[in-house]
């Protein structure tokens, strides 16, 4: 079992999910500090992300668009707010048109922590507050969107080998 | 694309507004039972009859709870299905995270050994 906690805060509109790895913080930094790693995880199978922009320091900026089966894509970013290598991140996730943030667009914070707990053993905890339900509706429509387009994307593919047969 | 998805979503944020309040939520609590009128829930609370009615009517508003007449009087009882879809939203967004820390996962198993951190576990070994 990997994730070892989740925590649902309803009032507070605040998840924390804890996660254990037999790997080492190091390692673990790597995987938000490599873009190319980043895009091996932050969206899923059929919606891969691409970082375009990684300046992963206090005051830098993360772009990033995921593309759908069909092509669509959404963008999004991160400002980065503090960070403290390799064990510590605060950045602000939020959505935008073509690099433009999307000011109209809500934006939530995630706070990532990462610590030694064994000799090559690791712990992250990822805390993401929420300013509203507008911004959990967002990210949660786009999940959606994920799903259903992944869906689609299958059939496709079974229509597609149907068409070749005949 | 995203957009469009968004705005076929009901809107959730009166029910998140509502809930913010520890008055609001110690109401929806005991609204449960769904066995009080307004009258006496305000006496659980040192306000006055005003401020709690003023509570209720916002959750009312949220859909949080609902007031039924019973007999001669009208109880508040609480929608608990509105209440469940603040929790259902974060559960959503909870698998999001599972999902996102399983690629974390087989991505670490995939590397090990292959990199600077890796080889170094394999020397230390």
């Amino acid at each position: 079992m990997t994730v070892t906690a989740v925590r649902k805060d309803p009032d507070r509109l605040t998840l924390t999910v804890e996660a254990e790895f037999d790997a080492s913080v190091e390692r673990i930094w790597q995987l938000w500090a490599d873009p190319r790693q980043l895009e091996r995880w932050w969206g899923p199978p059929a919606y891969p992300a691409t970082f375009t922009k990684h300046d992963l320091a206090p005051g830098g900026r993360v772009e990033f668009h995921m593309t759908g089966p069909t092509g669509d894509q959404s963008h999004g970013y991160w400002d980065v707010l503090e960070v403290e290598p390799p064990s510590r991140i605060l950045l602000r996730d939020g959505c935008a048109a073509d690099g433009t943030p999307l000011t109209d667009m809500p934006i939530n914070t995630i706070r990532v922590g990462i610590e030694e707990i064994a000799q090559g053993r690791a712990r992250m905890s990822i805390e993401i507050v929420f300013p509203n339900t507008e911004a959990m509706e967002k990210v949660l429509a786009m999940g959606t969107e994920e799903g259903l387009s992944q869906a689609v994307g299958q059939i496709d593919a079974i229509l597609a080998v149907e068409t070749i047969r005949h | 694309m995203v957009v469009s998805v968004q705005t076929a979503l009901p809107d959730f944020d009166p029910l998140f507004a509502a809930l913010a309040d520890h008055t609001r939520r110690d109401i929806v609590r005991r609204a449960i039972s769904a066995e009080e009128g307004v009258l006496e829930l305000a006496g659980h609370y040192p306000m006055s009859f005003a401020a709690v009615q003023k509570h209720v009517a916002v959750l009312e508003r949220a859909g949080l709870i609902t007031k039924r007449r019973v007999g001669r009087r009208r109880v508040v009882r609480t929608n608990l299905e509105a209440l469940l879809v603040a929790r259902r939203l974060l559960d959503q967004y909870e698998e999001l995270w599972r999902a996102r820390i399983d690629r974390m996962n087989e991505l670490i198993a995939e590397t090990a050994g292959a990199i600077d951190t890796g080889a170094k576990k394999e020397s230390q070994r």
